[in-house]
C-alpha cells in the first residue's frame, strides 16, 4: 500500500531528475525549431539537390521510433566511433532531430498559408532568398504557427523519459533507480506520473492561450 | 549465424523479434480503436457522468506519457493491487490505451463535423440515441477519422519499441541483444530503423487503401 515515508525520500531524486528532463527538452526543442526550419525551407527549394534529401530526412525520422534512435546513436558513438558525446548531448541531439521533422512540417504548412502574392511581391522588390524570408514571409508565417510548435514542445516532453534508456539521469531513471534500491515502485513512478499529467495540463493551457492571443493578433 | 552477407546475416536474429512487434501492433491497434470509439462517444454523451470519465481517461493516458505508463502498469499495479499481468498484455492494453486517449479526441472531433442537421433529421425520424450514432452519424463521420487514425497506428508501432524496456523481446531488444553480442551497432540500428520505416510505410498504404474504399460514392470531404 502507499507509504508516505517513502514519497519524502524519493522526492529530491525524482526534482534533480525533473531538472534534468526539462533540460533536455529545453535543448531539443532549441535544435528542432532551427533544423526544421531548414528542412522546411529545404524543400521549398527549387534545386532537387536540396529538396529531395529534406523530404527523405523528415520521411523516414518520423517514420521510425525514437528509441530506435536513441539506441543507434548512442551505441554507434559507443561501439564505432568511441564514446564522443554524453548521454544528455546524445538525447537532446536525437530529440532535436527527431522533432525538427515534426517541426519541419509545421512550418512548411506555416509557409505555404503565405498568399503567392507577398512572394512575387518580394521577387518585384528585387530581394534575395534570404531577405524574403526574413523580412517578407517568417514575420507572417511564425505567429500562427506558434501554438502548434507549442504542441510538438508537450509531445517532445512526453517522449523525454525515453531518455532513461541511454543513462541519462532524467526524471524516470531517477524513479527506477531509486526503486531498484528499495524494491519499491509504487510512489516513485506514481509521483513521476502525476507530475508528468500536471506539466502536460500546465503546457496545453499555455498553449491554449496562446493559440486565442495569435488569433486575436491575425484577425 | 548465416550465410548471407553482412549486415543481412544479422536479419534472421532480428526477424524473430518482428513476429513480437507485429503482434503488438495489431493487439493495442484493436485496443486503440476500442477506447477511442467508447470515449470518443462518451465524450459527446448527455450524461455529465460518462463525460468526466471520458475527460479523466484522455487527460491520464495522454499526458503521462507512454513510457512512464507502461513502468507504472508493470511495475508500480502489482505493488498496489496484487494484480500482475504479464509483459506483453501489459504492452498492448497500455499502448492501445495511449494511442487510444489521442484516438478518442480525433472521434469526438469526427462526431462534431458531422453536420447538425444530420442529428435533427434522426431526431425528426424518432431514432434512439443509439440508432442515431449507429445508423446516421457514425457512417458519415468515418472518413474524417481514416488518415488520422493511419497516422496514431503508426504512432503505436513506433510505440511497440518501448516495451523492450520492460523485458519483451521484440525487434528493438533483439537489436540490442545482438548489439551487446557483437557491438555491431550501425548495422544492427540501421536495420532496424529500415524494418520499422517499411512497417510504416505499409501502415499508411493500408490506411490509403482503406480511405480510397471509404471515399467510394461520395461526392464531397473525400480526402482534401
Amino acid at each position: 500500500m502507499w507509504k508516505w515515508d517513502v514519497v519524502w525520500q524519493v522526492m529530491p531524486d525524482i526534482l534533480s531528475g525533473l531538472v534534468v528532463t526539462l533540460e533536455a527538452v529545453a535543448g531539443g526543442m532549441v535544435l528542432a525549431l532551427v533544423l526544421g526550419l531548414l528542412w522546411a525551407v529545404m524543400r521549398r527549394s527549387k534545386s532537387h539537390y536540396l529538396s529531395w534529401p529534406a523530404w527523405a530526412v523528415v520521411e523516414f525520422v518520423r517514420s521510425t521510433p525514437l528509441l530506435v534512435q536513441l539506441f543507434f546513436v548512442y551505441y554507434v558513438m559507443i561501439d564505432v566511433v568511441g564514446r564522443g558525446f554524453s548521454p544528455l548531448m546524445t538525447g537532446i541531439l536525437v530529440l532535436g532531430v527527431h522533432y525538427s521533422c515534426y517541426t519541419a512540417e509545421v512550418y512548411r504548412a506555416g509557409l505555404d498559408g503565405i498568399a503567392r502574392g507577398q512572394w512575387n511581391a518580394a521577387k518585384a522588390l528585387n530581394l534575395t532568398p534570404y531577405q524574403t524570408y526574413r523580412y517578407v514571409i517568417l514575420p507572417q508565417a511564425i505567429p500562427p504557427i506558434l501554438p502548434n510548435l507549442g504542441n510538438y514542445l508537450i509531445a517532445m516532453l512526453k517522449e523525454a523519459p525515453l531518455l532513461s534508456t541511454i543513462t541519462v539521469l532524467e526524471i524516470l531513471n531517477e524513479a527506477k533507480i531509486f526503486g531498484n534500491e528499495h524494491y519499491r515502485y509504487l510512489e516513485p513512478l506514481t509521483i513521476v506520473g502525476v507530475l508528468f499529467i500536471l506539466l502536460s495540463l500546465l503546457a496545453g493551457l499555455s498553449v491554449e492561450w496562446l493559440r486565442k492571443r495569435t488569433a486575436a493578433m491575425t484577425s | 549465424m548465416s550465410n548471407l552477407p553482412p549486415p543481412f546475416d544479422l536479419l534472421p536474429f532480428l526477424l524473430q523479434g518482428l513476429y513480437i512487434t507485429v503482434i503488438i501492433t495489431l493487439g493495442g491497434c484493436a485496443v486503440a480503436i476500442f477506447m477511442s470509439v467508447l470515449f470518443g462517444a462518451w465524450s459527446k454523451s448527455t450524461d455529465p457522468i460518462l463525460r468526466w470519465l471520458s475527460a479523466i481517461y484522455i487527460t491520464v493516458f495522454r499526458g503521462a506519457s507512454a513510457l512512464i505508463l507502461l513502468y507504472w502498469f508493470y511495475f508500480a499495479m502489482p505493488e498496489l493491487t496484487n494484480i500482475r499481468l504479464d509483459a506483453i498484455t501489459t504492452g498492448i492494453l497500455v499502448l492501445g490505451a495511449n494511442v487510444g486517449a489521442y484516438g478518442a479526441e480525433v472521434v469526438r472531433a469526427s462526431l462534431e463535423a458531422v453536420p447538425k442537421g444530420q442529428y435533427q433529421a434522426a431526431a425528426a425520424l424518432n431514432l434512439s440515441r443509439w440508432q442515431t450514432l449507429r445508423y446516421i452519424i457514425f457512417p458519415q463521420a468515418i472518413l474524417s477519422m481514416i488518415p488520422p487514425f493511419g497516422n496514431l497506428m503508426i504512432e503505436l508501432l513506433k510505440g511497440t519499441a518501448l516495451v523492450s524496456t520492460i523485458t519483451v523481446t521484440d525487434l528493438t531488444l533483439q537489436g540490442k541483444f545482438l548489439r551487446d553480442d557483437t557491438h555491431r551497432s550501425f548495422e544492427i540500428f540501421g536495420l532496424l530503423l529500415l524494418i520499422y520505416f517499411v512497417l510504416s510505410m505499409t501502415i499508411s498504404a493500408v490506411f490509403r487503401v482503406l480511405e480510397h474504399r471509404h471515399s467510394q460514392g461520395r461526392d464531397y470531404g473525400g480526402g482534401n
